[in-house]
């Protein structure tokens, strides 16, 4: 099993702990992760609001390179994702977009003319690797830690690709074969505002509240995350929420990449729990006692 | 919003059919966005949206006014740069009309003619993330809040000076970005894609 991998901007900096987590777990589980050489970053929603064509073109680099290496791309940022996906919608759709950007990719000595398919860690790890396979590597069991599973936006919308749109369950299940005791949550897929936290404090702040206020509702001890916008948004900005609506929420967000890698036995700091910015330390692991049918 | 009641024995101005124009040639270079059209006003769209009860006017009035001939207002508005991008009302549409996608198009017209809201200068954030890619060939996440802040409101830069410390002290932003190796090929592809729409290629 072999895929280009394409970081991402966020996941260089903010979002260094899903690197580090899912290289680290990908790595245990025979999985691997080829980075694209000197990538770039794919536009993300900014070039969109300012020129699609253009915008897509850029990504379509990341596109082009994934193709001479002959496998699929995982690309864990949601945002990404969708571009990059996106990107590939246009091409097949459109032959004025297609003759546009393939064109420009000229300009580089670059081609794309066969189509890589762009695919989400979590899609991989359920769908490829599979549970099974997963559970019998990891010696440690996750003992029931309450997980509030949050899948944001993107994986699931505009194109509900590998789960349902509405109540989407592939992190569920693969957290809860690793021994975690998932709690509903009916938010798992609301928005968390995205980039409005910087433009748009004040609506963002409210969108994170929902959130974090759903997820303790239902008994969560910590939200598993997908995309690093929206763990840098519910992580690092619960003290302006707390003191915005008078509240105390402080529970830990974390990647699921990160929850994975601890039943898999992998030292915390490998995956980067050192790192974030509501300490993460006492999530509950404890070495298997029995072998759980999954 | 009091709008005038349009009069339908007159034209639309001038300035709004070039708008009007733009707009459709911007929906026709997105899948299925002639489906605006379809549009029944069932509010859906509005309904599923988690921030619309923040915008100036609802997805469902944006269609409304275009219909009736109020570009120039809708670009005015702050609902366009408000819409967060999650995709809801796109999957929940029962027309089929990609919403979010149509938003985008609405910001492309505005960005392009500098139209904005008073003291929300999204753009600037746009225009500097969209630099920063033909500059590093990556975002630079440091250098685009604090130039954002400074045009946006620059006393929050010392609110946030604290959280970017912490940040820095766990390694979690770079106070310098990265240029790739071949940032000359990114720069190609801009040039070439921006020279290739602007002869209308």
């Amino acid at each position: 099993m072999e895929y280009a991998y394409y970081p991402g901007c966020s996941l260089e900096h903010t979002g260094k702990p899903y690197d580090l987590s899912l290289r680290e777990i990908f790595k245990t589980l025979g999985v691997t992760l080829r980075e694209i050489e000197d990538w770039n970053c794919c536009g993300a929603t900014m070039y969109m609001s300012v020129d699609k064509i253009v915008g897509f073109a850029v990504s379509a680099r990341i596109l082009a390179q994934a193709q001479n290496m002959g496998c699929d791309i995982c690309a864990p940022c949601s945002s990404c994702y969708t571009t990059l996906r996106k990107t590939n919608r246009h091409i097949t759709w459109n032959e004025h977009s297609r003759r546009i950007i393939n064109e420009a990719l000229k300009a580089a000595n670059l081609v794309y003319d066969k189509m890589v398919d762009v695919r989400h860690p979590l899609d991989i790890l359920v769908n490829d690797v599979t549970l099974p396979k997963i559970a019998a590597a990891a010696p440690n069991s996750l003992g029931g830690l309450k997980v509030a599973p949050y899948y944001g936006c993107m994986i699931v919308r505009p194109v509900h690709h590998f789960d349902d749109m509405d109540d989407p369950d592939t992190m569920d299940r693969l957290l809860g074969a690793l021994g975690a005791d998932v709690v509903e949550f009916p938010d798992k897929v609301r928005c968390c505002g995205g980039m409005l936290m910087t433009t748009y404090e004040e609506i963002a702040l409210n969108l994170n509240n929902h959130i974090l206020s759903c997820a303790e509702d239902y008994g969560a001890q910590v939200i598993a995350t997908v995309c690093p916008l929206c763990q840098m948004n519910l992580e690092a900005y619960q003290k302006q929420i707390n003191e915005r609506y008078n509240l105390n929420h402080h529970i830990p967000v974390v990647y699921f990449t990160q929850l994975v890698g601890l039943a898999l036995g992998i030292d915390p700091v490998k995956l980067g729990l050192d790192t974030m910015l509501i300490d993460a330390g006492d999530l509950t692991v404890k070495p298997k006692t029995a072998r759980v049918a999954v | 919003m009091p709008l005038p009641i349009p009069t339908h024995l007159e034209l639309p101005s001038a300035r709004e059919a070039e708008l009007h124009a733009a707009f459709w040639e911007q929906m026709r270079s997105i899948p299925r966005g002639e489906k605006i059209q379809n549009c029944i006003q069932c509010g859906t769209c509005t309904g599923t949206c988690p921030v619309s009860y923040l915008m100036d006017i609802t997805p469902r009035q944006i269609v409304a006014l275009f219909r009736a001939g109020y570009l120039e207002e809708i670009l005015h508005s702050r609902a366009i740069w408000i819409c967060a991008s999650c995709y809801a009302c796109r999957v929940r549409c029962p027309s089929g009309i990609y919403v979010t996608d149509m938003m985008y198009a609405l910001k492309r017209i505005a960005i392009s003619r500098r139209i904005y809201p008073p003291k929300f200068p999204v753009y600037a954030l746009s225009r500097s993330f969209i630099s920063n890619i033909y500059k590093y060939g990556r975002n630079f996440e440091m250098g685009l809040a604090v130039k954002y802040l400074l045009i946006a409101s620059p006393l929050k830069l010392l609110s946030n000076a604290v959280f970017g410390l912490t940040m820095i002290r766990k390694g979690r932003i770079a106070i310098r970005p990265t240029t790739i190796k071949r940032i000359h090929e990114v720069r190609a592809i801009i040039d070439r894609a921006n020279q290739l729409e602007a002869e209308g290629a």
